[in-house]
């Protein structure tokens, strides 16, 4: 996966970072090419996974950037925060599953929304979350 | 706040004009459920056309608009949930099980007006 040019980087540190992550990933996948469907998951899947910033970290980065791969375009989103981090990784993934009062489905639906996702997380390490999303 | 909440009759309406923070989301909940008792409506209805994503955050609010306006005597319908919002919350997993929807604030007042026929406290 290849960068192709300069990244996106939106600073998470309140709710309203969270409406400016999702406005920033639509605009650049609607300049990309991706169907307004495809333009409406990847918003979701980032709203989730900055709103997981502000809850449980406070504070992060949501670092968005157009990817190629065997002549496919992509969209790559890395979130990446240094809060408490995640001490059961595949019990966060679970459907359902919350410690905030939330409906626990924001990465495993994140997860459900993309073609690529991989988390990195342990306590006191904080949390990075690669997704990526291809153009069909 | 980017969203209004006008009164109709019986019916609450609150129009989205832009997409809203969580504390919004939290604000128009909060007037709702306020506004249901003092101006004693049997409706509310929470227009969401404007809206080009409904994430998890977004959903549990608009349930709990929902939810509390019931325990408040009220029906609360969502309407203008858009195609690809839909689309997109099948697949995240998010419903709205339970609530009534609309396709739009024309179809939403009729269904509220089709149960404001059966109710003993419109006559």
């Amino acid at each position: 996966m290849t960068p192709v040019q300069d990244e996106v980087q939106v600073a998470v540190e309140s709710e309203s970072d969270i409406v400016t992550a999702r406005q920033r990933v639509r605009a650049m996948a609607a300049a990309l090419g991706f169907s307004s469907t495809d333009q409406t998951l990847i918003a979701l899947a980032v709203s989730e996974i900055a709103r997981n910033i502000v809850s449980y970290a406070t504070r992060g980065v949501v670092t968005l950037s157009e990817v190629t791969e065997g002549g496919r375009t992509g969209i790559l989103v890395v979130a990446h925060d240094d809060g408490p981090g995640i001490a059961d990784v595949g019990l966060a993934m679970r459907d359902g599953y919350s410690t905030a009062r939330s409906l626990g489905m924001g990465l495993p639906g994140a997860k459900r929304v993309t073609d690529e996702f991989e988390i990195d997380s342990a306590p006191g390490r904080g949390t990075t979350i690669r997704m990526t999303k291809w153009r069909p | 706040m980017a969203a209004t909440i006008l009164k109709q009759g019986k019916v609450l309406i609150a129009s989205i004009q832009a997409a809203l923070s969580d504390r919004e989301l939290i604000e128009l909940r909060d007037a709702f459920a306020d506004r249901v008792g003092r101006f004693r409506s049997h409706g509310v209805i929470v227009d969401v056309t404007a809206l080009d994503v409904l994430d998890s955050f977004a959903t549990r609010t608009l349930r709990d608009i929902a939810y509390t306006a019931k325990l408040r005597g009220a029906t609360a319908v969502v309407v203008g949930i858009q195609p690809e919002v839909a689309f997109a919350m099948v697949q995240l997993g998010l419903s709205l099980d339970g609530i009534a929807t609309a396709l739009d604030l024309e179809e939403g007042m009729a269904l509220l007006a089709g149960i404001e026929e059966d109710d003993p406290r419109a006559r």
